[in-house]
């Protein structure tokens, strides 16, 4: 039965403190449905008892106001649950912040508008939080430009990610699965995109996917491995491929343009080519496409020479006319 | 008394510059309250076009940039132009030299300047709007905030300037109500409206000139690259958080604290019941509002503050709903034995008990920091916001425009329709906002133009009532309106629901242009249903 209400009002519960917060959650919701029926019940019965009925002369009413007995329940009753929720809410607050010394430590940084998460062991991915199951993981947590905020609604967990400092989060994941990652913290015109996942994986599983981070891609055609880039490391928050304008412009529309002029919000133009997309990428903010907003980042050290040659064979393909 | 050609405040003088110019807190309440309705109106055209761009995950109507633009609107003119300068301005002006027997406020030039202060800041607003928006979000965080490339600095020039008159109001109040009072009536006698118009001013005065220099700061920031929030120019962004919570907190009971007012009116009258435990009422205004200032931190649960501070303000949050839960059971009690009429002001009077209390409780939830940080920066945190200001301050707000709509204009209203509208706006609230715990507690973060395909069926519920919300209110709005034009008007005489307080049984309606004919003498207290049967008419 609570589990069944659990699921009802929660996501799964993944994190080993997850059922506490679960139980504090029931504990201040029934108790809250107690004093709501008391206020219903209260203010129905006395309207409708004491109603001035039709034809009913106006009298002098009671000049009753108070009552030491029943002002004192309502201060003290109200008073001892919000103790208790009090004391609940801190006990399980102190294992949220208390990070196990066993535990394993990723990097997370946001920046708008997508996850960066650096291993301990070396290799990064984007938008893809590869974790152990079992095994406490702590997360340092910084932003490259305005406030993000890292949510995993499965841990029930969140922490701010700030631009001028470290916040620290952790978590030990008791079921494997891929959940939910989202961004809390308004960050622009990308906040809504800004998700990502987390896959909690057997360690046995996890350390052979971290001794292989990186390498996995090598034997992949180029064009393919573009492909998988493309959603892997978030190009596709803010360029479509079916020719609409997001934050970006379309991949779509810039592959149907290859050899031509794209003209700039300064007046200047360049002709679209392999090198014109390779500086787009790697210094974004020099030409911005006019009608389009200079907001995307940098990819300078983010993607190897072999993954920029993957996304430029990639964009050529979405064409057919312009397989040069 | 039915002399058509009695004089009073809304037909003598006449002119439009009797308007424009007027020194009569009634007339300058009105021009708050038509502006106020106005800016209500707005703001509350964009929460639809929010709900219904959210009826379906990805952009079908709007995109993410103009969602923006519409959610930061909706927040910043229903907060900064409507609720918090409108609903005192209006109600607060009108009533307040009327409760305490005064011929006008203590400084009636300085009460038009601040209208004035005030149109002039929402000038600001407007032309924000006009100029392609803002997109900050009303909070307008930092660093986004100072790298934005939308209209920042006329939105928070406007809220600067909109502080002043807000201040100005509050010193205002404060003046009259120490020094304006006729002879005997003592604190303890005072409507409780006027304690309530009391607290919230001295948060105005005091927390305002917070939020006034922290605009100052960011337009500072912005204008000359003066580092104070902004990390790349070695400021701090949780800085900025501290400061604007410390405003806004308090500001909560600045919208609040009139709602509470309001209600402590409607129920005791249209029970005709001596109110329960006034001075307990009264004085947990007080400490409402001076509590209020201590609990800022509790909007930075997941901005990395200090595993004590976090403590702290968990424990402080708890201080004020406890007040605030015993001034529920007061209201209920005041029923007790009284003579309980359905009345449209009653009917919202009992609407914000039933909404208020599940925003108080739901504010439990927030305050336990450790499911607050589940919980933070979603759709919870949106209902639960809701809740309290839509749920307690606008419907009390509606109800105190139905309870005093005969008095401020000496017409009534069809009650039939009012009835029913509240009853749309009670619904359709609940339709709205109830589905929205339910997406907080999934995990759907706020401020999102688009979602996850799990969140559909609770987010077209949600759109769906919300319909049925803003058809309920125009109705109840439009249906006061109605009482100018409707034929064979019905004189509803001075004092229709049989109120105690000075407004009903010392002037006619509308009342006079110098508010009283003489100087009112007091005869009983505001809420002694236990001692006098008033008459429903102003006998002059």
């Amino acid at each position: 039965m609570l589990d069944r209400l659990t699921e009802f009002f929660f996501p799964k519960q993944v994190s080993t403190y997850a059922s506490d917060i679960d139980s504090l959650y029931f504990f201040i919701f029934y108790s809250s449905v107690v004093l709501f029926f008391i206020v219903v019940f209260g203010m129905v019965y006395l309207s409708i008892k004491y109603r001035h009925r039709k034809g009913e002369d106006l009298k002098l009413t009671s000049s009753k106001d108070h009552s030491n007995l029943l002002e004192s329940m309502f201060f003290i009753i109200p008073l001892i649950l919000v103790s208790i929720t009090f004391v609940w809410g801190i006990r399980s607050y102190l294992k949220m912040v208390i990070v196990p010394d066993d535990a394993i430590e990723i990097k997370v940084t946001g920046q708008s508008w997508f996850w960066t998460f650096d291993y301990p062991d070396g290799g990064t991915t984007l938008n893809e939080l590869v974790v152990p199951s079992n095994k406490p993981v702590k997360l340092v947590l910084s932003s490259k430009d305005v406030l993000h905020s890292f949510f995993i609604p499965v841990m029930r967990s969140k922490m701010d990610c700030l631009p001028n400092r470290y916040n620290i989060m952790w978590f030990d994941a008791t079921k494997e699965g891929v959940y939910d990652i989202f961004c809390t913290e308004y960050c622009g015109t990308g906040h809504s995109q800004m998700g990502a996942k987390v896959i909690v994986m057997q360690p046995a599983q996890y350390d052979e996917w971290a001794s292989e981070l990186g390498s996995e891609d090598d034997d992949l055609p180029l064009d393919e491995l573009g492909a998988k880039l493309y959603t892997k490391k978030a190009c596709n928050t803010c360029h479509t491929l079916d020719g609409s304008a997001l934050v970006g412009p379309s991949y779509l529309q810039t592959s149907q343009m290859w050899g031509q002029e794209r003209v700039f919000d300064d007046g200047s133009s360049t002709v679209i080519d392999d090198n014109y997309i390779r500086s787009s990428i790697l210094e974004p903010m020099t030409k911005i496409v006019a009608g389009y907003q200079g907001v995307m980042p940098t990819y300078q050290g983010l993607l190897s020479d072999r993954e920029l040659d993957a996304l430029i064979a990639f964009l050529k393909t979405l064409n057919e006319d312009s397989q040069i | 008394m039915s002399n058509k050609t009695k004089q009073n405040y809304l037909n003598h003088p006449k002119g439009i510059m009797s308007w424009l110019l007027t020194l009569d807190h009634k007339r300058i309440g009105l021009m708050y309250l038509f502006s106020g309705i106005l800016f209500f109106f707005l703001g509350g055209l964009l929460a639809l076009v929010m709900r219904f761009e959210l009826a379906a995950p990805g952009n079908d109507i709007i995109s993410n940039e103009v969602y923006n633009n519409v959610y930061t609107l909706h927040g910043a003119i229903m907060i900064f132009l409507f609720i918090i300068p409108a609903i005192p301005g209006a109600l607060g002006n009108i009533l307040l030299p009327l409760m305490v027997g005064a011929k006008d406020v203590a400084f009636p030039r300085l009460n038009l300047a601040s209208f004035y202060i005030y149109s002039f800041g929402a000038l600001f607003a407007m032309y924000t709007i006009i100029n392609g928006g803002v997109d900050t979000g009303w909070t307008f965080y930092t660093p986004y905030s100072t790298q934005s490339s939308s209209n920042v600095v006329p939105m928070t020039l406007g809220i600067f300037i909109i502080g002043f008159s807000s201040i100005l109001t509050g010193l205002n109040f404060i003046a009259t109500i120490h020094k304006m009072r006729i002879p005997g009536l003592t604190w303890y006698k005072l409507p409780l409206f006027v304690w309530a118009l009391y607290g919230t001013s001295l948060v105005q005065i005091t927390a305002t000139p917070v939020l006034a220099i922290t605009m100052v700061l960011l337009m500072l920031e912005r204008f000359l690259g003066i580092g104070i929030f902004d990390p790349a120019l070695g400021g701090d962004p949780v800085l900025y958080q501290h400061f604007f919570w410390f405003y806004s907190h308090p500001a909560v009971y600045i919208m609040i604290l009139p709602a509470f007012g309001i209600i402590s009116e409607i129920i005791p009258v249209h029970s005709r019941k001596k109110i329960w435990g006034y001075k307990f009422i009264a004085y947990s205004t007080l400490s409402i509002a001076f509590i209020g200032f201590l609990v800022w931190g509790h909007h930075m649960f997941t901005s990395g503050q200090s595993v004590f501070s976090q403590i702290v303000f968990s424990f402080i949050t708890y201080f004020v709903g406890i007040p605030t839960g015993v001034k529920i059971f007061s209201w209920i009690l005041t029923m007790y034995k009284g003579q309980v009429s359905f009345t449209p002001p009653m009917f919202y009077a009992l609407s914000f008990l039933f909404l208020f209390t599940i925003g108080g409780l739901t504010g439990i939830f927030l305050g336990a920091v450790a499911l607050d940080i589940h919980l933070h920066d979603t759709y919870f945190v949106v209902a639960h916001f809701h809740y309290v200001m839509q749920g307690g301050t606008i419907v009390a707000f509606l109800g105190g425009l139905h309870h005093w709509w005969p008095k401020s204009f000496g017409v009534m209203y069809n009650q039939t329709i009012a009835n029913i509208a509240a009853l749309g706006v009670f619904i359709g609230f609940n339709g709205t906002f109830f589905p929205q715990f339910l997406l907080g507690l999934r995990g759907m973060p706020r401020r999102y133009a688009t979602y996850d395909e799990q969140f559909v069926e609770l987010h077209s519920y949600s759109t769906f009532w919300s319909g049925i919300l803003g058809i309920s209110i125009f109705i109840a709005v439009m249906n006061l309106f109605w009482s100018f034009i409707k034929k064979n008007k019905v004189d509803p005489g001075s004092n229709p629901w049989g109120g105690m307080t000075l407004e009903w049984t010392h002037t006619s309606s509308p009342p006079h242009p110098h508010n009283f004919e003489e100087e009112p003498v007091l005869q009983h207290g505001p809420y002694d249903y236990d001692k006098v049967i008033v008459d429903k008419t102003y006998k002059k």
